[in-house]
């Protein structure tokens, strides 16, 4: 059974309308992430399930109830927000025994609550301090705690790790993770890292501009990508305009620059009958060598134009033929310099077709 | 270099005194100066003659703090100043809320509150007359419905001088919640809410505790300003409605006793003092300085 259903929900603000008509089942268990650009409607969405908007159209269950009418406050749900909202009057301990008082939980058994989810947090010494005498990456933890405390049905997190650190952030992402399936609650995650929603993720809900673009596992909306637009969000991706010329147990496209390449037809789930198409190659895909391609790999010259350098990896944009493109590979030692002759080598299976 | 650096490190060390100079002036010369002129002429003496005697008298400072009448006028008058803070704060504080959370017209509220301040406070007070005299808007209203046959007499008592402080310092006490309000993240009443709490209870325990500097500075300024309030029992108040400031004017314009309004004047600025330093005691003047800026 869904732990959250949305129902054709529709949120309009005035004439402007944040949320198209969605729905939307997140399994009970689930670490499901709503990720897109600012301004996608996945806020909105997040903010519609714990009671802080109400919808203009549609309905929302939570653990199969209908719960439009039910305030804020009598939906049992642990909300984390990306500036931590810790009150900032009261210590710590208080702070996570804020949603106990309001429950049916004897006053005597508060505080061994209360240990109990800082030590989840990993922060058990820090209850009778105030909040801004701790780090961000502490307040936010402690805003977890505070959140998980009261055992809610669904743990909705707002962008609860844009406000650290790059190193913190990454080190918060495992540790969110790590406690979101220990305890296995229900959790909607909003951001606009796709990292973090890859890395996080069981599901990932992909929006644009108040639509879902995409459902599915991390993998899936990787590798196959079932709009352009989901394609470019998630890592960069090249996308050509391409012809169709065969649809069956694979997919053959024609492109300008790499000629027929013979897609899986699992990777082209939304490519219908032959004709116009696009070919997608992943940045990541594109390998640039000094040597042309054995047999079965697709193998183009090129001249490499610019070179980002980032340490492990580096960043290439090569242009082959009249098609500029772009490659991200995995280095030894010493990258490609501008203005190199270089082969792009790129196997089939690795592309992807969208329709035209 | 070091010499350099030295110089650079003074000009900067130099630099906000500069700055502060012009208002530091104005301070001393205008204020601080005065004041002492006034704590020398407390201990004069005023003659039968009409020239006062100069010296070190004690009899000011007797008479001021041991006379009945002046303690009677005192103690009414930080009676008329506190009902008058505490309504402001009734008054004020769920404007101030309003203020800052509606959406988008903050601005034009704010310009509204404003805006009785383009207006001479004793406009402002007089205009009450219009509105409550015996041929005013009210009684005229009134007896036009028929629900009274003569002129009620609502003027000149001393529920019209709180009246017409509470018209005077309602904006002082708004802008001071609304300041503090505003510092308040309105993710915390959410936070509140979906933790259990209503919003009833969201308000008393996050939003009312952390805005409670701004009501104490709002009330502080009530306080000060009505407590020394001078206008408004003059223009409202009746014959028995006189505050402690009208004592101070009576003896130094009416008697001429400038020694004896020297020492009735300092005695109100002391009582006063210890109140603000109470206040800056627990709150401190930091949160005074942000609601007035």
């Amino acid at each position: 059974m869904s732990a959250v259903t949305l129902q054709d929900i529709v949120k309009r603000f005035g004439t402007f309308t944040a949320v198209h008509r969605t729905t939307l089942e997140i399994p009970e268990g689930a670490f499901l992430t709503l990720l897109g650009p600012s301004g996608c409607g996945k806020t909105t969405n997040l903010r519609m399930i714990a009671g802080l908007l109400d919808p203009t159209e549609g309905e929302i269950l939570i653990g199969g109830k209908r719960v439009n009418d039910v305030p804020i406050h009598k939906r049992n749900l642990g909300l984390v927000f990306q500036n931590y909202a810790l009150f900032p009057h009261k210590t710590v301990a208080e702070n996570v025994a804020f949603g106990l008082k309001y429950r049916d939980v004897p006053k005597a058994d508060i505080p061994a609550k209360v240990q109990a989810a800082l030590e989840l947090v990993q922060l058990p010494n820090v209850g009778d301090r105030y909040p801004k005498e701790l780090s961000g990456g502490q307040q936010q933890r402690i805003a977890l705690a505070r959140a998980i405390v009261i055992e809610p049905d669904v743990l909705l997190l707002d962008e609860p790790l844009s406000a650290l650190d790059a190193n913190l952030r990454e080190d918060m992402r495992v540790e969110l993770k790590r406690i979101q399936e220990r305890i296995g609650v229900t959790t909607v995650f909003v951001t606009h890292d796709q990292s973090e929603a890859l890395a996080m993720s069981d599901l990932i809900v992909v929006m644009s501009e108040g639509r879902v673009e995409q459902v599915g596992k991390p993998e899936e909306v990787y590798n196959t990508p079932a709009s352009e637009f989901v394609a470019n969000f998630l890592g960069a991706s090249n996308i050509m305009a391409a012809k169709c010329t065969d649809h069956g147990a694979a997919v053959m496209l024609e492109e300008p620059t790499f000629g027929r390449v013979q897609v899986p037809a699992a990777k082209a789930p939304n490519l219908k009958g032959t004709g116009a198409a696009k070919l997608v190659v992943r940045a990541e895909k594109l390998l640039l060598a000094r040597d042309p391609a054995p047999e079965g790999v697709v193998s183009v010259p090129a001249t490499v134009e610019t070179v980002d350098y980032q340490g492990q990896a580096v960043r290439y944009f090569v242009r082959a033929g009249e098609t500029q493109l772009q490659a991200i590979n995995l280095i030894d030692e010493h990258p490609f310099a501008a203005g190199d002759s270089v082969h792009l080598h790129l196997r089939p299976q690795d592309c992807a077709a969208l329709p035209g | 270099m070091k010499g350099r650096r030295m110089s650079v490190e003074a000009r900067e060390a130099r630099q906000p005194w500069i700055l502060l100079s012009p208002a530091l002036g104005a301070v001393l010369f205008l204020l601080i100066i005065p004041l002492m002129f006034i704590v020398v002429y407390s201990f004069w003496l005023r003659s039968a003659m009409g020239a006062d005697t100069v010296g070190f008298y004690l009899d000011n400072w007797q008479k001021a703090l041991s006379d009945r009448f002046y303690r009677e006028i005192l103690l009414n008058t930080l009676k008329i100043a506190a009902i008058t803070t505490v309504i402001c704060g009734l008054m004020g504080y769920p404007a101030a809320y309003f203020i800052a959370r509606s959406r988008g017209n903050k601005m034009t509220l704010l310009l509204l509150l404003m805006l009785p301040f383009w207006i001479s406070y004793i406009i402002r007070t007089m205009s009450w007359i219009n509105i409550l005299g015996t041929s005013g808007a009210l009684n005229t209203l009134l007896m036009t419905l028929g629900i009274i046959n003569e002129p009620m007499q609502m003027l000149y008592n001393e529920a019209t001088v709180i009246l017409g402080l509470v018209h005077f310092l309602l904006p002082f006490m708004v802008l001071n919640v609304y300041v503090s309000l505003e510092g308040i993240d309105t993710n915390l009443e959410d936070a509140a809410n979906s933790l259990g709490a209503t919003r009833w209870e969201a308000f008393t325990q996050v939003t009312l505790p952390l805005s409670l500097p701004g009501l104490a500075a709002g009330g502080l300024l009530c306080f000060v300003l009505g407590a020394g309030t001078y206008i408004t029992p003059v223009i409202l108040g009746g014959p028995t409605d006189a505050m402690f400031a009208n004592l101070v004017y009576e003896a130094i314009i009416t008697q001429l006793n400038w020694p004896l309004g020297s020492a009735l004047s300092l005695l109100l600025l002391a009582v006063l003092g210890v109140l603000v330093a109470i206040y800056n005691r627990y709150l401190g003047m930091a949160q005074l300085a942000k609601g007035l800026g």
